[in-house]
């Protein structure tokens, strides 16, 4: 029973960490007022562009060299996800176009040009076609501490993940403290929370929202990178993420705009969205019927906050607001 | 020299009062094209294709042929049945990002009075079919409306939330539904019957549903324009307070013309699987919800410009499909295609909103 | 000169058509309190506004200490020891007073708690009592402007800008702020006050520079001026207001408030036992400082407030019957036959669509006519033009959107529009609040015309010397209460002003 259960949070963790990488990303954004509803296609580009460093890598480079291995897509992947979030930035900031559609389009673009890379990468650069595999440099990020396997179900539970799952809980615990122990935190929360306050207090608005956005993003993309080459181990399958992208969104208003919350609340959805694999005696049908627990925790969440209206816990109020100085 | 001395900034922005719509339009044509140019240097920095050769594809594709052509306008009736739907919404700044779901639900409804239905003669079950997607439309629409309505609860994200739902939904009839058993997908329904099937007119199978949305069209444009409650919509999404203020039930307006929008894309699901597919998947709206809103939105809310807005954005997916085929590239080149023709009419929005002026104004220098 | 702590010279600012400031020049001195005068509309925040970094002039320069200098962004003011508190603060509001007061900052490293301690070192320097660790949103008004202001000492500044600083005070905090300014200024800093109160005008500052219509008219010593002489400066050639005020007849009661209480969102008592009666063919007056109930009171009979407590009663003319108005939707207002007009404060935000035009928004009070499901258009064109030949509005057609017109010719389509209803109540708040002074005769024209047809015309204003010669009756709100209902014809400013600032306590003297 105890291995089960221990089982079943293993796999929790797993499923929860790239939510938790957009969670993470999307809060730090949206404290920053964008409400980026292109984060489901920069986690689509912050995986293949990590797929397609790793590609090119494998070709040209040294297989061997673990460091470069895991480096070369992490940092392409980091790459493409910013190239993303200036799109998002340019226009929603700086030419003051409406977030919502902006959003929209860039997780079409995204998703798009994820698919198109990841289906034709191959032959596209003279392969035979069809398949990636990137198992050469996958199996480093897969690579668990040694010393896991020695630690029983303890280690087997929570010491069996590849480095990017400690990453994305690292940088939850560090955004929380950048929010609410850093002046640029508290800047960055002024900012989303009245534009024109931080602005007066010599605030510079316009770079907080592209640095919180474009960091926001690369985070995200981790997930994107995570879910490619530790969960799959390399390999890419057109919409093989799925809807993800749009979990880690819901995850933002469940964990309150709070990244530590959204730790245990990655794990949590993480949970829901496979716990009808591990209740016994579930008829295929009623699997689908679990599926739904994760959105509908979050419709639950979202319902609860706004009857209660507790101030701390709201959106930042100008999200999805554009900010202009001139305004009259 | 002080430190305090700056530069003048040297771009500066400011609100634009008004543009002649002339202006405007040539604005946005003028933004397209650039996208247009940006979209040749991608495709032939990505394969090494002539663009024009590729453009040329692309115009095959939704022309190539006679069946082309009745594929684009049909799957710009689709589309415009969707974008249609969410304007009421939109119009009164009620964010429904869940066309999506609101759509699979009228799908759904229609694909459940098909296969339990079967027996009854067709008109009967079409008649049918309609009502029950409108109202499941209608449904899924206006659950996220009432609790926006007593709450203010933030209506983007449940509706957002709601489209999944709307998915496991689906997924879980499908598993009753599958045929053949173990496929996980449903097949074609009434094959060899075609009960509840939407007749082909003049020998068309797809003209009910492009007659039946331009008809659509048409009254939804006199209902933003000319009826009380689309004056009603302007006004609360104006300003609630107006609307208060001159006894308008904002609560009620909200949840009518939710309703209203949730019945459409009801209306368009039934269109789907009635008019289209005969079948049901949870990729039957295929993420038109979406696309909707951006059809809309590039239109201004009208009506009638949405008929051009979404069939360039069919346009583009038709012609990126027909590039696929014919140069064997993966098909979501089209989805990247679209990606930046809409980043730049997004962006053309900032041109004609505000003004630029660069340099320095005069000022003397010692 | 040595002692000029910031100079302006020769400053233009101009948003589309609209010319906010012309050539306008000012200096302010160190250890100096400076009073910018204008009526609303002349231009002051504007003019502020450039030194603080929110607008960039189109020409002319600043110089601070002597130095020529460019204020691109607030930032910039910052660093030039430059600090604005705005008329609507520039707080977060789920920050706490310290995170606000720090917000910006970056010459040192962040500790709230070494902040907090500072802090206090600089509210105790200038006697200032602040709940450091309180959130904005759990704070009054005037607390709101005390962390305001610490917030730009601690930040060094040595010139300071309040923006009608006293609008939303009582008496004792004014007072008190005050004394805090003085302080400032035997503490060697340069503080300019924008205000068109009078008598603050003389009381706190050393020189007064006036501006009309965005026009700079000059600068005198504050123990050379008199509310007279201020007076002319501010409005031009010397007017007496001189209203046409005939003398009602044919009076009936119209409207009766009884002991009528009302909550607002937060839970407190913004109306309490407010009683009066409202007679046709007389203009009721109600002043009060800014925020003192009228607000509430007006939406309260409008239907657009929930009461708590008393009844609005309306004798109605025709049928003679009493209907009880309280919590009645505006909608079943209408639909007992009530003809009630409201001319609200918020003219682009709650009477009328800035995106609409002149001949839709003239539907928003006849829409529903009829049973047809469309909308019929005709009746409103017309009258929409016809307002626009009746009132001089200046639009290039009746499908303009109204937020591209000015201030007076929406105020103009909305009173026309209010008045077209041939109302038996009509109210207006604040209708001639930033109208220039011809607009304003316009207003109290027609309100005075509606008065001798026998409607009830109940006139919220702010400027005290406009009440006492348009209105027959005063009604005089404080904190939500009515201290005193008085004769127009003898009322005095004094008597006016003294009731408007009685306690809430219920302490003062009958």
């Amino acid at each position: 029973m105890l291995a089960i259960l221990a089982g079943f949070l293993k796999q929790a963790i797993i499923q929860g960490i790239p939510l938790l990488f957009g969670s993470t990303g999307e809060i730090i954004t949206e404290k920053s007022g964008n409400l980026n509803l292109g984060i489901p296609g920069i986690m689509y580009i912050g995986g293949i562009s990590g797929v397609i460093g790793a590609y090119f890598y494998e070709k040209h480079g040294d297989v061997d060299n673990a460091l470069l291995c895991v480096l070369v897509p992490f940092l392409t992947s980091i790459l493409g996800s910013v190239i993303m979030s200036l799109i998002y930035c340019f226009l929603t900031v700086t030419m003051k176009a409406n977030q919502n559609v902006t959003g929209l389009a860039l997780t079409t673009f995204g998703v798009g040009v994820g698919n198109f890379f990841g289906g034709s990468l191959t032959s596209l650069f003279g392969g035979e076609g069809g398949h990636i595999a990137l198992n050469a440099t996958g199996k480093y990020y897969q690579a668990t501490l040694p010393f896991a396997d020695k630690l029983g179900l303890f280690g087997e539970t929570f010491l069996s993940f590849g480095f990017l799952a400690y990453l994305a809980i690292f940088i939850s615990l560090v955004a929380s403290w950048y929010l609410n122990h850093t002046r640029s935190g508290l800047n960055l929360r002024a900012v989303g929370e009245n534009p024109a306050t931080a602005d007066a207090a010599g605030v510079n608005v316009t770079l907080y929202k592209y640095v919180a956005t474009c960091v926001g993003g690369a985070i995200a993309g981790l997930g994107g990178l995570y879910f490619i080459m530790d969960y799959i181990g390399g390999s890419w399958t057109n919409g093989g993420f799925g809807d993800r992208g749009w979990l880690a969104i819901a995850l933002v208003i469940f964990a309150l705009w709070k990244p530590k919350f959204s730790i245990l609340g990655s794990i949590l959805f993480g949970g829901l969205y496979i716990v009808y694999l591990y209740i016994p005696g579930l008829s295929r049908n009623s699997q689908e019927l679990f599926k739904m627990l994760p959105y509908i925790v979050t419709i639950i969440v979202l319902i609860f906050t706004s009857i209660r209206k507790k101030r701390e816990n709201q959106p930042p109020q100008s999200l999805g607001l554009t900010y202009f100085r001139e305004e009259r | 020299m002080n430190k305090h001395n700056h530069h003048e900034p040297l771009i500066r922005i400011s609100k634009n009062d008004a543009m002649p719509w002339q202006k405007a339009w040539a604005i946005r044509g003028a933004c397209i094209l650039a996208a247009f140019i940006v979209c040749a240097v991608v495709i032939v920095f990505v394969t090494n294709l002539n663009p024009l050769q590729v453009f040329a594809s692309m115009f095959e594709g939704s022309f190539g042929s006679e069946r082309k052509i009745w594929i684009a306008l049909q799957n710009t009736a689709i589309l415009l049945c969707i974008s249609l739907a969410v304007t009421p919404a939109f119009k009164m700044r009620f964010w429904n990002l869940g066309a999506e779901g609101q759509v699979l639900m009228g799908a759904l409804a229609t694909a459940a009075c098909m296969i339990n239905l079967s027996d009854l003669p067709s008109t009967a079950i079409i008649a049918i079919s309609i009502g029950a997607s409108l109202v499941s439309g209608l449904i899924w629409g206006v659950i996220p409306s009432l609790f926006k309505a007593k709450w203010n609860t933030n209506e983007s994200l449940f509706t957002l939330m709601m489209n999944y739902v709307a998915i496991q939904l689906i997924a879980y009839f499908i598993t009753f539904w599958e045929n053949p058993k173990g496929s996980n997908t449903v097949g074609i329904i009434n094959f060899n019957s075609e009960a509840g099937w939407i007749p082909a007119i003049f020998n068309q199978k797809y003209l009910f549903n492009i007659l039946a949305v331009f008809i659509l069209t048409f009254i939804m444009y006199v209902y933003l324009k000319h009826s009380k409650h689309g004056y009603e919509i302007s006004v609360v999404g104006e300003s609630e307070n107006t609307a208060r203020y001159i006894g308008i039930n904002v609560k009620k307006t909200i949840i009518r013309t939710v309703a209203i929008s949730g019945a459409l894309c009801g209306f368009a699901g039934f269109l789907l699987v009635a008019g289209t597919g005969h079948t049901i998947s949870t990729d039957t709206a295929g993420g038109q919800g979406f696309t909707a809103i951006m059809v809309s939105w590039l239109a201004k809310f009208n009506p009638i410009i949405m008929i051009f807005t979404s069939f360039l954005l069919v346009f583009l997916e038709r012609g990126a499909g027909e590039i696929a085929t014919a140069f064997r590239l993966n098909e979501s080149v089209s989805e990247i295609l679209s990606g930046i023709i809409l980043f730049f009419i997004i962006g053309s929005e900032f041109f004609i909103n505000y003004k630029v002026s660069i340099g320095k104004s005069k000022k003397e220098v010692n | 000169m040595a002692n000029v702590a910031i100079e302006l010279n020769n400053l233009t600012k101009t948003f589309g058509k609209v010319v906010a400031n012309k050539n306008v020049s000012i200096s302010v001195n160190k250890g100096e309190i400076l009073s910018i005068l204008g009526e609303n509309g002349s231009g002051k925040t504007t003019l502020m506004n450039m030194i603080a970094g929110i607008y960039y002039p189109d020409s002319g320069s600043i110089r601070i200490n002597g130095e020529d200098v460019t204020i691109r962004s607030p930032k910039d003011a910052f660093d030039l020891k430059i600090g604005m508190i705005h008329q609507h603060f520039k707080l977060v509001d789920v920050f706490s007073a310290t995170e606000n007061i720090v917000l910006g900052i970056d010459n040192q490293k962040y500790n709230i708690k070494v902040a907090e301690k500072s802090i206090r070192e600089t509210c105790d320097k200038y006697g200032f009592e602040i709940d450091l660790n309180k959130k904005i949103y759990d704070m009054s008004v005037s607390e709101k402007q005390t962390v305001e202001i610490v917030k730009v000492l601690y930040r060094g500044a040595d010139i300071l800008i309040l923006d009608e600083p006293t609008a939303v005070l009582t008496p004792q905090e004014i007072t008190k702020l005050f004394a805090v300014l003085r302080r400032m200024r035997d503490d060697g800093k340069a503080i300019i006050i924008i205000t068109h109160k009078l008598n603050e005008v003389l009381e706190i500052s050393d020189r007064v520079s006036v501006l009309r219509k965005g026009e700079y008219i000059g600068t005198v010593e504050t123990k050379d001026a008199t509310e007279q002489s201020l007076t002319e400066m501010m409005v031009g050639e010397k007017i007496s207001l001189d209203i046409d005020r005939p003398e009602p007849h044919d009076t009936t009661d119209r409207l009766i408030v009884k002991g009528v209480d009302c909550f607002n969102a937060e839970g407190v008592k913004v109306l309490d036992d407010i009683t009066f009666t409202a007679k046709s063919g007389e203009i009721l007056g109600i002043a009060g400082i800014a925020g003192s109930g009228q607000r509430e009171l007006l939406e309260a009979v409008a239907g657009l407030q929930k009461l708590s407590g008393g009844e609005i009663i309306y004798k109605d003319p025709t049928s003679g019957k009493d209907e009880n108005l309280r919590n009645k939707t505006p909608n079943e207002i209408k639909n007992l036959g009530v003809r009630l007009s409201f001319v609200p404060e918020d003219r682009l935000g709650m009477g009328l669509v800035g995106n609409m035009g002149i001949a839709d928004n003239m539907m928003l009070r006849s829409y529903k006519k009829g049973k047809s499901f469309f909308l019929e258009r005709k009746e409103p064109k017309s009258l929409a033009n016809k307002i626009i030949t009746d009132l001089k509005v200046v639009t290039p057609d009746a499908n303009t959107p109204v937020r591209r017109l000015s201030g007076g010719n929406v105020q103009k389509v909305l009173v026309g529009r209010e008045i077209a209803a041939s109302p038996t109540v009509l109210m207006a708040a604040y209708p001639v609040r930033g109208l220039d002074i011809n607009s304003s005769y316009t207003i109290y024209n027609l309100l005075t015309e509606q008065k001798e047809k026998g409607v009830a015309v109940i006139f919220v204003g702010e400027d005290l010397d406009v009440l006492i010669e348009l209105c027959d009756r005063i009604l005089v709100l404080s904190g939500g209460r009515v201290t005193g209902i008085v004769d127009g014809r003898s009322a005095k400013k004094e008597e006016l002003g003294i009731l408007m600032t009685k306690g809430k306590g219920g302490d003062t003297n009958e």
